[in-house]
């Protein structure tokens, strides 16, 4: 039951990883007891399961998650959010409101309007239903301020890094509070636009270079680097 | 054919470009040559050069043409109206329909299409400069820009022809051969799934003939699937190069 490849081997879709009793995980298939990968992307296994981290893909809705959206469209009792996904979200009057919704009373573009931004949960997906979006928990709601960043929904796992290592860094040096949308979408809020921009220009070094090692010193001293500069000019 | 006309092939048994007979014209593969699209890639095979961009899964619209339990996957082959000497009309002709047809069904099977239902997936391929062959090259490049665009696939698609010129099997036809010839025959290829999803002839051949160059078109497959793996992996790669040419130089400093 061998394994074909190494750790960290760069695959293309197709490409024949193991062979045996192993499990397919992500962005893999299995064919006559054959695991295949499914996406360019890196080889990762830990004793029975192989799973390829894709370089590229696009967010697919999770029941839990928490993600940052755009409003598209309002309706007659909701809004449509663009969440970066295949499918659009919905988001409910109610739940915005927080008490039943009167279409008499209520003025929905004047509560969250087309191009408005808001951070949700999702409460409920499947693939014959559009996801559901909810407001109605502490941290979630309208964006008011801050600088948004996207970048590919694959690579959140590794601005989040170690133990959420990465983030907490960025946190820590520039004094900016991090919303972290799993359909790679990233909110942004500090005190000044300078703290803001040093906190964007990290994450998109981070997309930038995902597939290599040592990223985390490597930002911590780029974010060290530039808070001297800037007070040097000062 | 008249008698004016050169040989297509000449007494050292080679072609009009000089290529040999089981020869592929010089392949030039780029992964990611649009931006604004979520998966792409260029070709250049000999004269060929085709743009290939893929968008999706992304919403149905109109919304009746979703389909309840997979991904409507959608292809559009086009020539623009400079790739041929004489003036193509840019209106698609019977020739592109049929050719979107062809490529959108060779491309289906190498695609996890149930994972998305109620989606749908976009394939643009234009051809900017046609010689002959472009079918096969618009595969190419439509498999690596789905690829390149994060869609889950089965495999790569590789595609190639062969056929005959003057009682000869020949690999890779371009236009004059493929025009002056007597057979040709496209075939695309899952490579590690070892299956064939297209293949069509057009002339004669005996089934002797068939066999044969059916075997050298899938020789050829498998040598541009060798390169659509280079190019997917330059692609992911050049970013690792640069990265140690620059812990190098600061070893070095």
């Amino acid at each position: 039951m061998p394994i074909f490849l190494e750790k960290r081997q760069l695959v293309t879709p197709g490409d024949l990883i193991a062979e045996g009793e192993y499990v397919a995980g992500e962005n893999t298939y299995i064919e006559k007891n054959r695991i295949y990968a499914s996406r360019v992307g890196i080889v990762e296994y830990e004793t029975k399961k192989i799973d390829v981290v894709a370089l590229k893909a696009f967010y697919v809705p999770r029941m839990g998650d928490v993600v940052i959206g755009t409003i598209t469209e309002v309706g007659f009792n909701g809004w449509m959010v663009d969440i970066n996904s295949p499918y659009p979200a919905l988001l409910r009057a109610s739940d915005v409101l927080s008490r039943p919704f009167k279409p008499q009373k209520d003025d929905l573009p004047q509560v969250l309007d087309v191009g408005d931004l808001v951070v949700a949960n999702i409460i409920s997906y499947d693939r014959t239903h559009d996801p559901q979006l909810t407001v109605a928990e502490p941290g979630l709601g309208k964006i008011t301020r801050g600088q948004i960043v996207k970048v590919t929904p694959t690579k959140i796992p590794r601005v989040i890094g170690r133990k959420g290592s990465m983030i907490s860094t960025i946190k820590q040096e520039t004094g900016c509070n991090i919303i972290l949308g799993v359909n790679g979408v990233i909110l942004i809020t500090g005190k000044t636009l300078e703290d803001e921009q040093l906190a964007m220009r990290a994450i998109l070094r981070i997309e930038e270079e995902s597939h290599t090692t040592g990223l985390t010193d490597r930002i911590t001293q780029m974010l060290k680097e530039e808070k001297s500069k800037r007070e040097e000019t000062k | 054919m008249n008698e004016k006309s050169e040989k297509l092939i000449d007494k050292k048994g080679l072609r009009l470009d000089g290529r040999k007979p089981d020869e592929l014209r010089p392949v030039k593969l780029q992964v990611g040559a649009i931006t604004n699209a979520d998966g792409s890639a260029y070709i250049e095979q000999g004269k060929n050069k085709i743009l290939a961009g893929v968008y999706g899964p992304r919403e149905v619209h109109p919304k009746h043409l979703a389909l309840q339990d997979r991904t409507l996957l959608k292809c559009r082959y086009h020539m623009a109206p400079f790739s041929v000497q004489e003036r193509k009309s840019p209106a698609p002709s019977r020739r592109e329909v049929e050719l979107s047809k062809v490529i959108r069904e060779s491309l289906e099977p190498a695609i996890f299409l149930e994972y998305y239902p109620r989606t749908m997936i976009d394939v643009f391929v234009e051809v900017l400069q046609a010689d002959g062959g472009t079918r096969c090259a618009a595969i190419t490049a439509a498999a690596l820009a789905l690829a390149d665009s994060g869609v889950p696939m089965r495999d790569l698609v590789a595609a190639c022809a062969a056929g005959k010129v003057e009682d000869t099997i020949v690999l890779d036809l371009m236009d004059t051969e493929d025009k002056m010839g007597s057979a040709d025959v496209p075939v695309a290829l899952m490579p590690n799934m070892n299956a064939i999803t297209l293949l069509q002839m057009d002339g004669t051949l005996s089934l002797e003939e068939f066999e044969s160059t059916v075997n050298l078109a899938l020789d050829g497959c498998k040598q541009i699937y060798a390169m659509q793996k280079e190019a997917l992996k330059t692609k992911y790669v050049s970013v690792k190069e640069e990265e140690k040419e620059e812990n190098k130089e600061e070893a070095e400093e």
